[in-house]
């Protein structure tokens, strides 16, 4: 399918990407962009990609994924039947159906019950250290698998409705391109300006760009360049497209989010559309057009108090909905098999229920759900003992979440990065992929 | 020369504790983590671990042995683990004139010791610092950092003209005094870091503000501004200091005890209420006591009946006291309740419920001639300055050992002796030799290895560091780019407000009971399609009368002159020859001047230069 050009106002598209490749921003094999349109759609339908869906907050996990039922720490909640070998929640009665495609990890045992520091760990697979800034995964697969893409002309790494972590020795060039769950981007239209102004502008902006860096000053001043290109790239790109979420059939709005009585933010006063299951929607768009990591954030899981009422009313219809949403449509387009889909937060939180009927930040024994790609579904890998205290069987470490995506993303696990201050870096932290997932 | 052996053995010791942290975190600390297959052969692992410790040595020494200085800081570090450091191996030569700026004041002698000890660093790591700054690098980075925007047009044309030896330091004073300039830039840095850019419910940002705008105007003590933000009591409109506690009570005021211990006496402690911390000496004993000073601390809603929607609506919220005696309880990580009672630093305060114990704990951490609160103030305010300040980051001083301790130790104990004079602080800093360099590199500190904080090294400021224009910075820089100051009338409040909602496109919260925040603004995708594409350059663009262009275009100078004016008005330098060049053949070509100067314009606020504080 083709859609409308995306030009500048008062010029074409061709003249405008003659005067980029001639300007300071020049993109290679930009302008043969057209030619390669049909070769790069058949292509990309065999792309690799993640979608992190990261529950930021801390989730519950010994309600949703790991029930507890008849020990003191169980809760109010039952456990349901799946499609895959084990039970979950039964307010996740959607995903159950599709859980034969994804797996659960119910050993995680990850130290770092502070938010910050949590949130850091998960995402890098690092504890955070005052010497070195580590790249969040999303950073990595940009730098690994997004800068091998050539025809993407949108940034290699996307969060939607969060800010994920930053790109540390990576650089700005792979920090994670932030979009709300509308897709709308601001001020990513040029305003009137005839490709002769355009050129101006560049020439000029050129001198006193490549003297600055020039000057021997650090790495802020070229950083700059290139977040330049991107964005100029961007600007006049088709595959912002792949944002226009809005712009959907109602049914497979549906899919995601739920419809009429049935919505799933409908308690919430989100109306049909609820920002999570559209952000997972606008996810599976990017991934579409080539984008290799996608981020989507559902917040709110920091549940201190009324942990029971919140999750039946509030996080788990939403969740339920987009996360069944999201596999099924996958499925169904056969993109499941080359997409990868982790479920995560920073934390699991304390199998013992406060007094306000809440549960706090505990790190120790909790789950984390994985699926796609490629990856072995339906299964549960590790378990926590009978109250949800410790974990029985072998723990995991972000790092080994890693390694099995770097696995799925076809990402060789003896790559090593090296950090600005030279120090070599594993991928993934060195972490091993769960040989349950890949066998 | 005992100053000269103290500074080496402190320097090695920082390169030596790093790289031990970072071993430490890799591997052994944390057990509990280990998974089952690591757990047979941690034993190995351990002895491996000594085995990378050697190696790493090792291989860095290898690596950075072709004559370069990096050589003999491992070598320090080496030696530092056994007897003590012998003379320096390899001396570098300083130029015998220190840089001046002509400060002639009462602090003279301070601010030379200062120099002295920052230069011992350049001797020790054998670091040639860079040159000075000329006039025009330098105008524009003293107005970021004390008024937090660039020098307006005349600014930098008076101060370039400007012929008297003691401009700069004169220059320094004339910014602290302003009122509109010092006072709001340190006004919105304090509420970002005290309640965060985007504000949680019901609390007062305008009141904040009120009372940060008084303590800065006044030039209060910062022990002061620290003892009522963390003792205030009653209602959050009329007691502005009270809105900095009622933002993080919840949680049993567990994000009340990290955020103060973080902002007011430099230490990350938070992950100290699960478990002991791993590197610095708190343990979660510690926390918990840090803890039980925030107890009687109570957020109250005052509610009031709202005609318009005929419901008791929340009108405003009451700090009070309540009457909370004994412990708090914590348990331990491995199920074990323990209590905790009002203590720091070996301070015990009485637990009685008639103690007020938040003013118990403002009197002892302000107390004494060398405090937590002002050595966390100093580092905060020189890394404000500088980019980096003497630990990474500045708020955590407790893990890595300060790169200049005796150079902390001299500014903060004269901190206290001011009284905490904020201005006095700034002024010693901006006075001293090496804020007075350029932030380009020479051939002698551009290394890595050298001095480049960014790629992980210690900071030795023998250049000035680049830094981001933050969010604010950037546009109150681009307000003065289009002369909008001079015209808009409206109260500081107004201003406030309209700053406040273009900042939340850049802002996001992570949705946790902690209020925790992250910007994307530096240096990403959307900053620059912002300027590229956005409405404050449409308008800085605009050739309406009042704004700068139309000053500048109506003037009567002529093109190269109008040049050099844009030019000065945005990077506070004039144009070189090749920029020249470049300008006169867009005016030559340009279907009209005011595109030609339009797009010129748009070039020079697009650029690195611009957006960059150096």
């Amino acid at each position: 399918m083709i859609h409308p050009l995306r030009v500048p106002d008062g010029m074409s598209r061709r003249h405008f990407m003659q005067h980029l490749a001639s300007g300071a921003m020049t993109l290679p094999g930009l302008a043969f962009l057209s030619h390669l349109d049909a070769h790069a759609a058949e292509v990309r339908k065999n792309q690799k990609a993640c979608i992190l869906l990261w529950m930021s907050g801390g989730p519950p996990t010994i309600d949703i994924w790991d029930l507890k039922p008849g020990s003191k720490n169980g809760g109010d909640f039952h456990p349901i039947g799946t499609t895959g070998d084990f039970q979950i929640s039964e307010h996740m009665p959607q995903s159950a159906n599709v859980m034969k495609h994804l797996s659960i990890v119910r050993s995680m045992s990850t130290s770092e019950a502070d938010h910050g520091r949590g949130r850091y760990f998960m995402h890098t697979g690092y504890i955070p250290n005052p010497t070195v800034v580590h790249p969040t995964f999303g950073s990595v697969v940009s730098y690994e698998v997004g800068t091998k893409r050539k025809d993407l002309e949108i940034p290699a790494f996307v969060s939607i409705g969060g800010p994920s972590m930053g790109p540390g020795f990576m650089g700005m060039m792979h920090s994670g391109f932030q979009v709300g769950s509308n897709g709308e981007i601001k001020d990513a239209k040029m305003r009137d300006l005839s490709s002769a102004r355009f050129e101006q502008r560049q020439a000029m902006f050129k001198a006193v760009e490549s003297d600055f860096i020039k000057s021997n000053r650090g790495q802020l001043s070229v950083d700059h360049e290139d977040v330049y290109k991107k964005a100029t790239k961007l600007m006049t790109s088709r595959q912002m497209q792949a944002f226009k979420v809005d712009e959907e059939k109602p049914e497979v709005v549906a899919m995601y989010c739920g419809s009429g009585a049935n919505a799933a933010g409908g308690r919430m006063g989100m109306g049909a559309r609820n920002p999570f299951g559209m952000g997972c929607l606008m996810a599976r768009r990017l991934v579409e057009v080539g984008v290799p990591f996608v981020e989507v954030d559902l917040g709110g899981w920091d549940l201190h108090q009324n942990v029971f009422t919140t999750l039946k009313t509030q996080r788990l219809p939403v969740l339920d909905q987009a996360l069944a949403g999201l596999t099924t449509d996958l499925e169904q387009r056969g993109m499941l098999k080359d997409t990868t889909i982790v479920w995560m937060g920073e934390f699991g939180r304390t199998p013992r229920i406060n007094q306000d009927t809440g549960r706090d930040h505990w790190a120790t024994s909790w789950s984390v759900v994985i699926g796609g790609g490629g990856l072995r579904g339906g299964i549960a890998v590790g378990a926590t003992d009978k109250d949800g205290l410790s974990c029985t069987t072998q723990s995991y470490l972000p790092g080994d979440i890693w390694a099995t995506v770097a696995h799925s993303l076809g990402i060789p696990l003896d790559t090593v990065h090296t950090s600005k201050n030279g120090r070599p870096m594993k991928i993934a932290n060195g972490g091993v992929p769960i040989k349950e997932l890949i066998g | 020369m005992v100053q000269d052996a103290t500074n080496r053995r402190v320097f090695a010791a920082w390169a030596a504790t790093l790289a031990t942290v970072s071993l430490i975190l890799s591997s052994a600390v944390f057990p509990v983590i280990l998974t089952g297959a690591e757990k047979e052969t941690a034993a190995g692992d351990k002895a491996k671990g000594e085995k990378a410790k050697a190696a790493t040595v090792k291989s860095a020494a290898a690596s950075t042995s072709k004559g370069s200085k990096r050589k003999s800081r491992v070598e320090k570090a080496e030696s530092s683990l056994g007897e003590a450091v012998g003379a320096a191996d390899e001396a570098i030569k300083l130029s015998e004139t220190v840089y001046s700026t002509g400060y002639e004041g009462p602090a003279r002698e301070l601010i030379e010791s200062i120099n002295k000890e920052v230069r011992q660093g350049w001797i020790d790591n054998g670091v040639r610092p860079s040159e000075p700054a000329d006039d025009t690098e330098w105008v524009r980075r003293v107005h970021l950092d004390i008024v937090g925007h660039i020098p307006d047009l005349e600014a930098v044309q008076k101060f370039i003209a400007d012929k008297d030896k003691a401009k700069r330091a004169k220059l320094i004073d004339r910014l602290l005094d302003d009122d509109t300039g010092y006072v709001r830039n340190f006004t919105t840095i304090w509420t970002n870091l005290l309640i965060g850019r985007s504000t949680p419910r019901d609390v007062s940002r305008s009141a904040l503000q009120k009372f940060l705008r008084e303590g800065f105007g006044k030039n209060r003590g910062w022990n002061e501004i620290v003892t009522d933000l963390l003792t205030a009591e009653g209602d959050n409109d009329q007691n502005g200091a009270a809105n900095f506690l009622l933002s993080h009570l919840n949680e049993g005021a567990v994000p009340a005890t990290a955020i103060s211990a973080r902002l007011f006496l430099g230490m990350q402690v938070q992950c100290t209420q699960c478990h002991n911390h791993p590197f610095n000496d708190w343990k979660q004993n510690a926390f918990w006591e840090f803890n039980s000073f925030f107890k009687q601390a109570r957020r109250q809603e005052v509610r009031k009946y709202n005609e318009k929607t005929g419901r008791m609506d929340i009108d405003h919220l009451e700090l009070g006291r309540m009457d909370f005696g004994g412990p708090v309880y914590f348990e331990r990580r491995n199920g074990v309740m323990e209590v905790a009672y009002p203590r720091f630093n070996g301070v015990d305060v009485a637990p009685e419920a008639d103690t007020n114990r938040r003013q118990e704990l403002a009197k002892i951490i302000t107390t004494g001639s060398r405090t937590q609160v002002a050595d966390a103030m100093v580092n905060r305010m020189w890394g404000h300055f500088f980019g980096y300040g003497f630990t990474k980051p500045v708020d955590d001083m407790g893990v890595v050992p300060p790169s200049h301790p005796a150079l902390l130790e001299l500014v903060s104990t004269a901190f206290v002796e001011s009284k905490y004079d904020l201005k006095q602080l700034i002024r010693w800093i901006c006075n001293s030799e090496a804020y007075n360099l350029t932030s380009r590199f020479n051939a002698k500190n551009a290394k890595s290895k050298q001095d480049n904080p960014a790629a992980g090294e210690m900071p030795l400021f023998s250049h000035l560091y680049l830094k981001s224009l933050s969010a604010e910075q950037l546009y109150d820089s681009l307000i003065v780019a289009t002369n909008a100051h001079k015209s808009k009338s409206g109260s500081w409040e107004q201003a406030e407000q309209t700053r406040q909602k273009w900042m939340q496109q850049f802002v996001k919260t992570f949705g946790t009971d902690e209020n925790d925040e992250a910007t994307s603004f530096e240096g990403t995708i959307p900053q620059a399609l912002m300027m590229m594409n956005g409405e404050l350059i449409q308008n800085a663009l605009s050739d309406a009368k009042g704004t700068l262009l139309y000053d500048v275009l109506s003037g009567k100078a002529s093109p190269a002159e109008k040049v050099k004016e844009l030019y000065l008005a945005t990077l506070s330098r004039a144009p070189s020859t090749r920029e020249i060049q470049t300008a006169n053949r867009i005016l030559r070509t340009a279907s009209s001047p005011l595109e030609a100067f339009q797009d010129l314009y748009w070039a020079l606020l697009n650029s690195n230069e611009f957006i960059i504080n150096h």
